[in-house]
């Protein structure tokens, strides 16, 4: 988890130091002199060498302490905080409905296998896997905004702002899980356990529901963390779309900007968050499989001995 | 063969059972008549993809369908037509009055279910009692296999082959069943091992006077543990008979095969005799007898009709020409 968090910074401070683009001549523009932009370099502290910018980045960022915006000078950690609510909702919102939706859409079609519903489920699936989520965001504006007037185009003044944003993030994330659902099913409902449990003389219910179900969900649990990571970068289109004062928009508008304070430090707040977040799914995973369970406890035997 | 009904358990008369895919038709059994009476182990031999597990699982109603369709036949279990019955009314016969251990015990168990609960379900669907009385009788039955019962929490994963397959037994026969059938129990077990399971396996069966019908193709596991035998060859019996019948007079070509390719500990042969050639394509049998190209003995009336089942000796059956099979 911290190599992750590293590379990531690593990756983002090499990019900033090879992109076009200069802040200083941004912020002082082209009729200042070249005493007064030199002074304001040195100042910015963009003259100084890769590494002992990357460290002093490093070191104030562990002590959470971002920096300030080059431009308006207000400290970028206190906006990252009071933006990443509206990032995190929208993200949580569309993960958790689009596993609501998946999961059981997908078991639906696995049971049905070959029929109509089940060539239907998967066609949707299909169309909402394969168009961005942005194409569905100018289609629901268009529909929902524009033709019938329910819901605000743009903007989170009341919660019907959120809808939109959540919903077409959720499509595409849903219909990757209805399509990895119904294959997991369909495999897990060939293996042996499941015909032992068939000779057992189990109902088709709890075969389905118990044995099945729970090894299939499995797969599931991984596919929702990167999934989760999509939805934290997806959200920033989204935010852009719909004009929510997220994260997302924060970061855009540093990276136009050059604004490097803003930059690092909302891919290094973003990394974390997606870090723990991983973690959480790994411990979910011990959680159900008792082979990862004793995986862990194996390991702590043998750190304690050792 | 035997036509007193309380004197057998099971019943197979002419089964036929199909697997259809887009390209072809899969003949995997073909007209299979079995007996098993009370109380005796059958044994089923026959070569990988012979139609030993299809009729297995024909006659627990647990083949996938489609692909599978059982075309015709009757299969009469304790007096009753099992394909006639309703599959809520099959779900009450399977585990309780037939059971089943399947060929790997690697992947027939649940991998995230402890076992002892694994064990408990079997019971506790078809006994009407308190939870913790089927969890009682699961570790009984766990002790019975040789399991101590402090690991009846524990999952699959912690266990060996051997011990998994006799979790797997513990579980078949926790509902007592009147007949088991054991779908190559030792097959994916190594040879110290199968001789435990099989021990297990006659200890069980003798003290709760299960029938038992063992699919296996090691003639040395049946010779151990069976009272009659069924030779089947491309899905269908070949020969059948007492297990002393089959093995000191085997009769049908392919029978005599399988014995002489087994390898002699006194004989200074160098090489094994295998029977040439392969099974037929079950997909495009041939119209006459189905070991034909494989025969050494094949006439030319072998190749265009199939040959009857005769009965050479009482209780001895055989599907070949050279023993009549033509009248």
């Amino acid at each position: 988890m911290i190599p992750i968090i590293l590379g990531i910074t690593l990756v983002v401070a090499i990019f900033i130091q090879i992109a076009p683009g200069d802040p200083a001549r941004i912020k002082i523009g082209n009729e200042a002199t070249e005493e007064e932009y030199q002074a304001l370099r040195d100042e910015m502290g963009l003259d100084d060498p890769f590494f002992v910018r990357y460290f002093r980045f490093l070191g104030n960022a562990l002590r959470g302490d971002f920096g300030k915006s080059f431009y308006n000078s207000r400290p970028v950690m206190a906006e990252i905080f009071q933006r990443f609510r509206y990032t995190i909702v929208i993200a949580l919102l569309s993960v958790t409905l689009a596993v609501l939706v998946g999961v059981p859409l997908g078991i639906f079609a696995a049971t049905h296998q070959y029929t109509i519903m089940d060539n239907a489920a998967i066609a949707l699936a299909l169309v909402c896997v394969s168009m961005p989520s942005f194409f569905f965001a100018l289609l629901m504006i268009r529909f929902f905004a524009l033709t019938l007037g329910i819901l605000p185009p743009s903007g989170i003044t009341t919660w019907q702002g959120w809808i939109l944003p959540t919903l077409s993030l959720a499509l595409g994330f849903a219909a990757t899980i209805t399509r990895q659902m119904r294959s997991n099913m369909l495999e897990v409902i060939r293996q042996d356990y499941i015909t032992t449990a068939r000779s057992k003389g189990l109902s088709e219910f709890k075969i389905r529901y118990k044995h099945a179900l729970k090894n299939a969900i499995i797969p599931i649990i991984m596919i929702v963390g990167g999934i989760f990571g999509m939805a934290l970068g997806g959200a920033m289109i989204a935010e852009i779309i719909f004009s929510v004062p997220g994260l997302g928009q924060y970061t855009l508008g540093g990276l136009t900007g050059r604004d490097y304070p803003i930059v690092q430090g909302s891919t290094f707040f973003m990394s974390v968050i997606f870090s723990v977040i991983m973690l959480l799914i790994d411990l979910g995973f011990a959680f159900i499989d008792p082979r990862i369970r004793s995986q862990f406890a194996r390991r702590r035997k043998r750190e304690r001995v050792s | 063969m035997n036509d007193n009904m309380n004197d057998n358990i099971l019943e197979i008369r002419d089964l036929v059972v199909e697997y259809r895919t887009d390209e072809a038709i899969i003949h995997a059994v073909n007209g299979v008549n079995l007996v098993v009476k009370r109380g005796e182990t059958l044994g089923l031999v026959g070569e990988t993809g012979a139609g030993k597990t299809t009729i297995a699982k024909s006659i627990l109603r647990i083949l996938p369908t489609p692909p599978s369709k059982i075309c015709g036949g009757e299969i009469v279990f304790d007096g009753e037509d099992l394909m006639q019955k309703s599959e809520s009314a099959m779900r009450k016969i399977r585990g309780e009055k037939i059971a089943m251990i399947f060929q790997d015990p690697m992947t027939a168990l649940n991998p995230i279910e402890r076992i002892g609960a694994q064990i408990s379900e079997a019971i506790a669907q078809h006994n009407k009692i308190k939870r913790y009385e089927a969890e009682n009788r699961a570790s009984d039955m766990l002790e019975m296999v040789g399991i101590p019962m402090e690991r009846y929490n524990e999952y699959p994963h912690q266990f060996s082959g051997g011990m998994k397959q006799r979790v797997v037994i513990a579980m078949a026969l926790a509902c007592n069943p009147t007949l088991l059938i054991a779908d190559e129990p030792t097959t994916a077990l190594d040879v110290t091992i199968q001789a435990q399971v099989l021990e297990i396996m006659q200890s069980l069966k003798e003290r709760l006077g299960t029938s038992v019908i063992m699919i296996t193709h090691d003639l040395g596991v049946v010779a151990n543990c069976c009272s009659s035998v069924a030779v089947i060859y491309a899905g269908e019996i070949v020969e059948y008979g007492s297990a002393v019948q089959v093995f000191d007079f085997p009769t049908h070509p392919y029978t005599i095969g399988l014995f002489g390719s087994l390898p002699k500990l006194n004989s200074t042969e160098p090489r094994l005799k295998p029977i040439t050639g392969l099974m037929p394509d079950p997909a495009n049998l041939p119209t006459g007898c189905s070991f034909y190209e494989r025969c050494p003995d094949a006439k030319e009336q072998c190749s265009g009709s199939k040959p009857a089942m005769v009965e050479i000796e009482a209780g001895h059956f055989v599907k070949c020409f050279r023993d009549g099979g033509g009248e």
